[in-house]
Parts: structure tokens; sequence; C-alpha cells
């Protein structure tokens, strides 16, 4: 993340999302993702490196527990097809895992933990293009926090969360940082996703 | 701050890594219905080669092709080079066609550092093998291939042996490899008839040996390099008295093939001289790695266009590594 102004200390975190607000949040997607594709049949969840990896792992239990079929999960790493390559250093390459079985007819829903600009979702739609031809695409982010820079937005919405360009959003999962909060700060512009 | 590759010995630790799980990943788009990345667009890279070497020059032209770069195919002969033009007035030419990166194999050592140092140019310098200096991309494809099956793909190379057999003398791969193996934690063992082993051998990070057979048991991969078939008679520098000597010392044969670990690899960077340094049940046994190791170089060479093109700044080369956090 963007580091803060060169004297002040940075000011405090505030949480946006509790550990059981989380919980709640991903029973509910998983809900609509069966209401909405009647079911699970030729689902695949694909998790946007890092944070949207086991978010969407998660999703999949969840739905495996409502619908009684397990759903392919896996991961799809957008950092070659990012537009914003030569505005920072090379970074290392994330993994793409693609469930055997592929996406070719099938409905891919993206999961990202939060969206933003929008400019990852359109980098993964393209990296999506060159693994396979979905029958759809459906995107599910945990959290919504709007300045979209782009004609995109989301099918499922964990919480719509109205921020200031000034502000920070930082989602913690238990995975990748043992524990599960969404953080709010007041801070350095441009940061994030 | 460097931003060339010239030699694995710029290579730390953690770069070296970092070129090959980016191979790993990168190894994944040959099995996509799209083999292309839109990394590299608009980039140009150019292969120089001044010395032949037509499947070097391939693999680096498919591994920037399929980043998407644009790629100019650049060799000396039939150029102005052979009409006495210098490497000064080449580099100036590159430049000005706005090359984002330089692929350069010449016949003279130091080439690629000379063209990276001298301020002639501003792109990247990749060194595809300077006389008998080195050969950095190969090494990081056999490392590669090494690590795929003797560490399952991830991770380095600590405790594993690998016996590199013949004219260590002439081979940039040698070179290349004793040093990035090492890096890696591997064991390196050369071996080659005295006439081949280079002055000085004595301060490389490896141990050298006379005598194949005695270290080919403790061995987890033999690579055999090529014999240069002029070098043999005494006109050609007499290093040694026959072919068929040398073969019978050297050579990787059905007998020396059952003498290694059930596990073991039989790796040759190619072009091959058959029933020479290598017999072909050798060279066709299913411990042979060489046809997987080209298939590997394009992996690794994307990877090493990436991380010099794909950003702002270079991640790899670079003295102090910030860390590959995302």
């Amino acid at each position: 993340m963007t580091s803060a102004s060169a004297a002040a200390p940075p000011p405090p975190e505030r949480p946006v999302l509790e550990p059981d607000e989380i919980s709640r949040a991903l029973t509910r997607i998983a809900h609509q993702v069966a209401e909405r594709n009647k079911g699970t049949d030729g689902l695949v969840l694909l998790g946007v490196p890092s944070r949207g990896v086991p978010l969407a792992r998660r999703l999949a239990e969840r739905l495996e527990q409502v619908e009684g079929t397990p759903v392919p999960a896996g991961s799809l790493d957008i950092t070659l097809h990012r537009d914003d390559l030569r505005l920072r250093p090379a970074r290392a390459l994330e993994r793409t895992e693609i469930p055997p079985g592929g996406v070719d007819g099938r409905t891919v829903v993206l999961v990202d933990d939060v969206l933003f600009s929008g400019r990852t979702v359109r980098a993964a739609l393209d990296a999506l293009a060159d693994v396979g031809r979905p029958r759809a695409v459906q995107l599910a982010v945990l959290v919504d926090r709007g300045h979209r820079e782009l004609p995109i937005r989301a099918d499922y919405v964990g919480k719509n969360l109205p921020t200031s360009l000034r502000e920070e959003v930082r989602v913690l999962l238990e995975e990748l940082d043992g524990e599960d909060r969404v953080l709010i700060r007041q801070g350095a512009a441009g940061a994030g996703a | 701050m460097r931003r060339h590759l010239l030699s694995t010995q710029d290579l730390a630790y953690d770069d070296a890594l970092l070129v090959l799980d980016t191979a790993a990943e990168l190894a994944r788009v040959a099995d996509r219905p799209v083999r292309k990345l839109p990394t590299l667009r608009g980039r140009t890279v150019v292969n120089l080669f001044f010395e032949d070497s037509t499947r070097t020059r391939i693999s680096f032209e498919a591994a920037a092709k399929r980043l998407s770069a644009d790629v100019i195919n650049f060799s000396a002969k039939g150029s102005s080079v052979s009409k006495g033009e210098s490497l000064k007035d080449t580099a100036l030419t590159l430049e000005a066609m706005g090359a984002d990166a330089v692929v350069v194999r010449h016949q003279a050592s130091g080439a690629p550092h000379r063209l990276a140092h001298s301020g002639w140019i501003r792109g990247a310098v990749v060194n595809a093998g300077d006389g008998t200096h080195e050969h950095p991309t190969q090494a990081l494809l056999d490392a590669y291939t090494l690590r795929h099956h003797l560490a399952g793909g991830r991770g380095d190379l600590a405790g594993r042996r690998v016996t590199v057999v013949g004219d260590v003398l002439h081979s940039r791969v040698a070179r290349s490899n004793v040093h990035l193996l090492h890096t890696l934690g591997a064991e390196v063992v050369l071996v080659a008839p005295p006439t081949l082993l280079p002055l000085g051998v004595e301060g490389w990070p490896c141990e050298t040996s006379y005598d194949l057979d005695a270290v080919l048991p403790k061995t987890d991969a033999v690579m055999m390099l090529r014999v240069q078939r002029e070098r043999m008679s005494t006109a050609g520098g007499g290093y040694f008295p026959s072919a068929r000597e040398y073969s019978r010392r050297y050579g990787l044969d059905a007998a020396r093939l059952a003498a290694l670990p059930e596990h073991a690899l039989v790796m040759h960077p190619g072009p091959m001289n058959r029933g020479l340094e290598i017999s072909a049940e050798a060279a066709d046994s299913p411990r042979s790695t060489i046809v997987e190791q080209v298939a590997n170089g394009v992996s690794v060479r994307m990877a090493v266009l990436y991380l010099l093109l794909g950003g702002s700044e270079p991640a790899i080369g670079t003295d102090d590594t910030s860390g590959g956090a995302a």
C-alpha cells in the first residue's frame, strides 16, 4: 500500500466489517449466486490474487453446503494483463489455477476483495479470454468502494462502502493475514486496486 | 542499478528463484488455447546475432513474440557488420530504432558487457552467449529443468549433485551453470580431460575430476557438453588424441547410463554429436531431458524478458531487491 505523508503519524484505521459480518456477507452472496444461476451447474469460481482467491474458495464451500454438490474454484492472475505495468516496477507473478474442465461454456464468477476503478476486472476479463470462452461472466466482490473509471459493475456485493479517494480500504483475511476484517483509513490518495 | 542479464554471477539467490518461479507460471501459457500475452505490447526486442545460433535465436524470438513484443532479427552475416561496421555503430543504429532490449550473441567474450556499459544504448542487454564466457539463459533453463525433475518444481537445488562433462575450457554453458547451480545450492563436478579444463578452475565454486566413471554413481544429473569436432586434430589445438579415445573416456554410453542412479537425468544443451560425447541410447533414453530443455528455454526467456522489460524498472539484476510483493 502507499506510504502515508512524511511527517505525521498515519491516521488510525477504522473497522467497517467485522469477522461475523464478512461471514454473513459471503453466505448471502453464495445464496444469490445459487439463486441467480438456478443452482451451481456449470459454475466455476475464479479468485483474483491475492485476496480474491481465499474468498472464491470460501464461496465455493458455502455453495457446496447450500446446493450439496462441489463447485470448482481456482485463481486467475491478471499481472500480465494490467494496463499499469509500465508505471510500476516489474512484479512477481501470482498463480493461475484453472480447475480441471476449464471455463469453456461455463458461467465464471470472478471473485475479488475490493472493486474500485474497475481496471483489475477489465484485466481479468482479458486474462479470462485467453484461457477459454465462458458462457457468461459474473463478478462478486466483498467491498464496492466506488470511483469507477470503467463501465463495470459487480453482480454480487458484500458491502457497498462509499469512500473518498483519499481513503484507503484494506481487506484482511484469515488465510493470508490471520484475521478477518475490513479496515478503512483516511490517508494518502490513489491507493489500492 | 543494473538492468541487464549478462552473467549468472550477477544473479542473486532471490533473483534466480524469481526467474524460475516466473518461468513456471509462464510455462502454463503454452497449454492455453491462446499462447500469447499482451504484456510487452509496443516494446521492441532486437536479436543481435554476430554468431550463428538458430536454436537460441528462435527460442528468444518465440519468447518475445509470446509476450507480444515486436522482434527484429539482426544477423551479422550479410549485414553491414560483414562490411566492417563496428559494434558501436551497430549499437547506435539499434538505439536510433528504439530497441527496448537487445539480445546479443557474439564470438568475443565481453561484447554484451561492452554493449551494456558503454552508454551506446539505453535498452536492456541480454547475453545470449559471448565467446567462451557465459550463456546465462541456457544455465537458467538447465536449472529450471533440474528443479522440475529433482525438486518438484519449487525452491532451490540444495544437496543435488550435477556433473558437467566435456569441453569446459571453451564452454560458456559450463561456466554459467557452475555459478548458477552454486547459487541455488547444488554441488557441481566438472569432468574433463586435463587439457579441457580452464586455467583458474580451482577458484570456481565446484569440484573437478578426470574420471567420469568414479563420479557417475553419485550424480543426480549429468550434463554432456558438445565436443567441437574441429578441435580434435592437432591442427585444431590438439586437446585430445582422437575422437575415439575421447568417446571411450568421456562419452555417455549404455554402460555409463546404467551406472547412473535410477532417478538421474541426462542433459545436453544441443546440438549433439551422437556417438561422440553422447550415444544414441543415452540421448533417446527416457531419462534424457534434451527435448524438454528446448521447451523450457522459451519459458525461461519469457521470464527474463518480462522481468527486465515488463515494468518501469526491472525486477532482476538490481542491487537492492525490493521484493516481489504485488
